[in-house]
Order: C-alpha cells, then sequence, then structure tokens
C-alpha cells in the first residue's frame, strides 16, 4: 500500500513539470514581447530590448522555461506582472483564499445534496421523490450556472434583500455564490450516484443478501452503498475542478475578488505572467487534489488493497 | 447429414447474431422502436428539431438586419408585440438577436464535439489497440492535459490566441480532448479483449480491417451517447466563456454574450436575461435527453 502511495507521489513530479510545460508553452504562443506590450510599440526600440532583457525575454524559450521553473523552486516565484510591476504571487496570494473558500464550500454542498439524494432516488426507484429527482437534477444539468446565479441574485439580492450582491467581505457573501456553483454540480454528482447505486442494487451479491434474509437497511448499508459509492468517489478529483471553473465563472456574477476574475483581467490587459501564474497556480492545485482522491481510493478500494497488500505483483 | 450441419451452423451464428440479413438492414429501425418508447427522449428531440429549424431558417423568421438595426426611442423596452422579447439598450430587437444567436451556441457545440471526437478517436483507438509504447507516452501526455481544469485550459488558450470565434472554438475544443481520449481509449481496451475480435485475428484479418469493422463499430454505442451529451456541455462552456468576456464578443447575438451584457442592465431590465438563458438551457437539454435516450436505445444488452 505504501508502495502505491509513494509510487503515485512520485510520478506527480514529471506530470507537475508537464503541467509547467504545457501552461508555458500555450501562453508564449502570444503575439509580441513584453517590452512592447507595456510601452506600446511606438515606444524606442532600446526601451523595449531593456525591458525585455529585464524580463528575461531576450533568452530562448528553453532557457526561459528552466527559470521560470527555477524561480518557482528556488525563490518560490511566479514571475513578474507586466501591470502593476510586482511579484505574480502577491496578487494570487490576495484572491486565492476567496476562489478556494467558495470551490470548498460548493464542492461539499454539492456532494452532501448529489450523493444522498442519488442515493434515496436510487433506493426508493420509481417513487414521486425519484421522479422529481431526476426531472429536478436533469434540468440543472442544463443550466449554465452564471445564469442561475444571476437569477437568484435578481431574486435575493434584490427582489428581497436578503443577501448582499457582490464582494466577498463575508461568509454572507458566499451563500449565494455557493448555491450557484454547487446546485449545477450537485445534479451531475445525483445523476451519476443514482445509476451507480442502481446498478449495484442489480449485482448478484446483492441478491444473495436478500436470499439470505438480510434486512433491507442492511442490505443497503453495508452491502450496496459501499459498492456504489467507489465509482462516484473517482469523481470527486474531477468535480473539485468543476467547482473551481464554476467559481471562476461566479466570481464575474457576483464580481468577487478571486482568482477567475483576476485571470480575465489580466487576459485584456495582456499580463501573461498573471495569468500563466494564476493558471500554474490553480492547475497544481487541482494535481494535488486528483493525487489525494486516487490515494483516498487505492484506500476504500480492497482490490487495490489487496493488489499490493502480499507486496506482490500477483495480478500485475 | 450435410443439411444437418449447415442448419447447426446457421443456428450457432444465429445465436451469436451474426447472420439474419434482415436484422441487419433493420438496425436503425431497431434502435428507433427503442427509442420511441421512451417520452422523455422524444420530447429532447421534438426540442432538438425546434431549435434546429430556428438556427436553419433564422433569416426567414426575422431577417438579420433587425438584430443591427437601432431604433433610438425604443431603447430598453419590454416584451411587447412589436418586439417580443424587448430591446436592449441601444433599441436592437431582442427577439431577432436570440433566433440568429442559436446558429452561434449549436455550431460552436457541434462543431467542438466532433472535432475532439475526431482527436479523441486517432489518439484513444491508438493507444487502446497498439498498447505498449504509443499507449505509455500518449497516456502520460494526457494526464498532463487532464491536471488542468478545462476552463483554466480553454482561458489559457483564449489569452494566448485572442479571443473570437475560431480561437473559442479551439479553446473548448482543446479542454475536452482528454476526457474523449480516455473514454475510447478503455472501450478499445475493452472491446479488443473480446472473443470474435481474437477470432479475427487469428483469422489473418488486417489491423485496419479489424479496427474498423469489429472494434469501433462495436464501441460506436457509448461513443454517440457521450458526443451527444458533451454537445451539451460544450454549449454551456461556449455560453460561459463568452459570459465572461473571453468568447464571442458582444456586437455579436451570441447567447452569452447577450446575458454579459444583460448583467449590465441587470437592476433595469432584467427580462433581457430571460429569453437567452431559456434558449440556452433547451439547447442543453435537448442535447442531454436524446443522449440519454440513445444510451437505451443503442444498448444491446437492453434488446427486449
Amino acid at each position: 500500500m505504501t508502495k502505491y502511495v509513494i509510487k503515485r507521489i512520485l510520478y506527480m513530479i514529471p506530470v507537475l513539470l508537464g503541467v509547467a510545460f504545457l501552461v508555458f508553452t500555450i501562453l508564449s504562443l502570444t503575439p509580441g514581447d513584453p517590452g512592447s506590450i507595456i510601452l506600446g510599440i511606438t515606444a524606442k526600440p532600446e526601451d523595449i530590448a531593456a525591458l525585455n532583457a529585464e524580463f528575461g525575454y531576450d533568452k530562448p524559450f528553453l532557457i526561459r522555461f528552466f527559470n521560470y521553473i527555477g524561480d518557482i523552486i528556488f525563490h518560490f516565484s511566479l514571475g513578474t506582472s507586466y501591470q502593476s510591476r510586482g511579484p505574480v504571487m502577491a496578487d494570487i496570494m490576495s484572491r486565492f483564499p476567496n476562489t478556494l473558500t467558495l470551490a470548498v464550500l460548493s464542492m461539499a454542498v454539492s456532494s452532501i445534496i448529489g450523493i444522498s439524494l442519488g442515493i434515496l432516488s436510487a433506493v426508493r426507484q420509481y417513487s414521486v421523490l425519484d421522479h422529481v429527482c431526476v426531472v429536478v437534477a436533469l434540468i440543472f444539468a442544463s443550466i449554465p450556472g452564471f445564469w442561475f446565479g444571476l437569477m437568484l441574485l435578481l431574486l435575493f439580492a434584490l427582489k428581497l434583500g436578503w443577501l448582499p450582491s457582490f464582494g466577498a467581505s463575508s461568509l454572507k457573501h458566499f451563500i449565494l455564490p455557493t448555491l450557484t456553483v454547487s446546485l449545477t454540480s450537485a445534479a451531475g454528482l445525483l445523476r451519476l450516484t443514482r445509476s451507480a447505486m442502481l446498478e449495484t442494487i442489480r449485482q448478484e451479491y446483492i441478491r444473495t443478501a436478500k436470499a439470505k434474509g438480510a434486512s433491507e437497511k442492511r442490505i443497503i448499508w453495508k452491502h450496496a452503498l459501499r459498492n456504489a459509492l467507489l465509482p462516484v468517489v473517482t469523481t470527486l478529483g474531477g468535480g473539485f475542478g468543476a467547482s473551481l471553473g464554476g467559481a471562476i465563472i461566479a466570481e464575474t456574477v457576483f464580481a468577487m475578488p478571486g482568482m477567475g476574475t483576476l485571470i480575465t483581467t489580466a487576459i485584456r490587459q495582456k499580463d501573461i505572467p498573471m495569468v500563466m501564474g494564476a493558471t500554474l497556480f490553480l492547475a497544481v492545485l487541482f494535481s494535488f487534489v486528483i493525487l489525494l482522491v486516487d490515494v483516498l481510493y487505492a484506500f476504500i478500494d480492497p482490490r487495490i488493497k489487496a493488489k499490493y497488500q502480499n507486496g506482490g505483483k500477483s495480478r500485475g | 447429414m450435410e443439411e444437418r450441419a449447415v442448419a447447426e451452423t446457421t443456428q450457432t451464428l444465429r445465436s451469436a447474431g451474426v447472420t439474419r440479413s434482415k436484422k441487419k438492414t433493420s438496425q436503425l429501425k431497431e434502435i428507433w422502436r427503442r427509442y420511441r418508447k421512451n417520452k422523455a427522449a422524444v420530447l429532447g428531440l421534438v426540442i432538438l428539431v425546434f431549435i434546429l429549424g430556428i438556427a436553419l431558417f433564422a433569416d426567414l423568421i426575422v431577417p438579420y438586419s433587425k438584430c443591427i438595426e437601432q431604433v433610438g426611442a425604443d431603447r430598453l423596452q419590454g416584451p411587447s408585440l412589436a418586439h417580443f422579447f424587448g430591446t436592449d439598450e441601444y433599441g436592437r430587437d431582442l427577439f431577432a438577436r436570440v433566433v440568429h444567436g442559436s446558429r452561434f451556441s449549436l455550431f460552436i457545440g457541434v462543431a467542438t464535439s466532433l472535432m475532439a471526437l475526431v482527436f479523441g478517436a486517432i489518439l484513444g483507438a491508438s493507444a487502446g489497440y497498439f498498447g505498449g509504447v504509443v499507449d505509455n507516452v500518449i497516456c502520460r501526455i494526457i494526464d498532463v492535459f487532464a491536471c488542468v481544469p478545462p476552463i483554466l485550459l480553454s482561458l489559457a488558450v483564449v489569452a494566448a490566441l485572442g479571443t473570437n470565434l475560431r480561437n473559442l472554438i479551439i479553446a473548448i475544443t482543446v479542454s475536452c480532448i482528454p476526457g474523449n481520449v480516455r473514454l475510447i481509449r478503455s472501450l478499445v481496451l475493452t472491446v479488443a479483449e473480446q472473443d470474435y475480435v481474437e477470432a479475427a485475428r487469428s483469422y489473418g484479418t488486417s489491423t485496419p480491417r479489424i479496427l474498423f469493422r469489429y472494434v469501433l463499430p462495436n464501441a460506436m454505442g457509448p461513443i454517440i451517447v457521450n458526443t451527444t451529451m458533451s454537445i451539451s456541455d460544450m454549449i454551456l462552456s461556449a455560453a460561459g466563456l463568452s459570459f465572461i468576456g473571453m468568447g464571442i464578443q458582444p456586437p455579436s447575438p451570441e447567447w452569452g454574450a447577450l446575458l454579459s451584457n444583460a448583467q449590465t442592465y441587470l437592476f433595469t431590465a432584467p427580462y433581457m436575461l430571460v429569453f437567452p438563458g431559456i434558449f440556452i438551457i433547451l439547447s442543453s437539454l435537448a442535447f442531454n435527453l436524446v443522449g440519454d435516450g440513445l444510451t437505451d436505445a443503442l444498448d444491446p444488452k437492453l434488446k427486449d
């Protein structure tokens, strides 16, 4: 088991380097050099050249990439913003907590709603509750999160005046954005949990348990749930990615100072180091979440456990 | 004696579902018969035809000139008989803009899904079928792509290339290739292990023939379903990116862009939000419903 975890953690090193290379390469396709972006094309060529040298832009692509990686590892720096000329990391650090709070809250709310209703729906298949859940989930899966957010904003902030419509200064400010992000992703989770649960209930070991005379409760909790939740756990990593994505868009709806608004503003200002730093920062975070989910999965899936337990490569 | 042997062979083939030419020609009919039984799926198809009709005949419904015609006196008017969906801040007719906007969403949804399918099929099928080094290289690259949340990948592409229709399509396609590659790879892996593929191989059938004659048709069901459902996701992503100003730009009547504009007038003209939103939901819902219906209709195990 430890072997699997260590192997998985070591694999992160090339993957993270790959992610950095991917993001760096895509954003290096941007036309223009820092000198002419910051000073404009009418500036004196020697000024542009001097500024390019300051940003290390006079060096070839691969050298720039390794310098970038070196700065991250040794100085914990993601470069200098074209716009503020200050460190990118400082802006990220001031915005990131909002996005993380929103993503984690949404993830929690959508998991609770999606998984519990999915189970209920499957256990009482064809009941009124099941039909309502299926229809509502289908509609929510088709609603753009930001549109739902705007509707919430209209109702709760404008018409009823219960909640603030923009900003991130208190937990109250997070209620509407969290609902926006979580309700649309809960829909997908509900559909997934429901079908996984229905699939499991049809398995032979459930029939065996029934034949043995085990109680309904015991069958659901002891036999079905643990098996049905395995495929659900594998999607939690991707779910976090979706929550991050939802958070990025919801920030625009609720004018929240977070990573999403940081990135979109930076794109408009052609502040490439900022876009690069923020994207890479979130991608690394996401990679660690995927790692965590993989390890968690290995612990709860007895099949993987068994494969590594006897130190054996017995079952490939 | 010989007759019996023939009868027996036919029997075996029949039970394997290989012959019965009658059935082969009517497979589409068979799928349609099963599809038709699902009311929700039929509803999805009706909505889909409705939206497609609007996109195809947009010019007949209302001329494009109505989209750009600015009537100063009719600024920010609510829905009325003259303007079914109201007007925007320049006095442009929102009904015309929403109708013509349908072309963007459907085109982007279908184009990105098909492109992602082509890339996914080439990479996924090669990885699954050839295995070994090919599989390893493709999988490692996909692992890296999958570590960047889709929307961030799209944003990075947009940041590098700029905001317009072509770049939006590239950005969304890139972000959904990893999922497609993984899906098709695992489908091909499952199918390639089946006995009939083994049998074909033992006859000396060529690799391309095995891939196209046996592996792909048998993996087709889930691929079709996945592509249909992904159109729905792509419509939502495109609208989302346009909404935050990173997709189709405002003068174009794309639904996400219309909503982005409507947000400015949220408090004074909330009706501007309603119709573009409803049309995004309807088109996304239609593809979801059709996808759900196809899941059951295309699954040979559920044949009754």
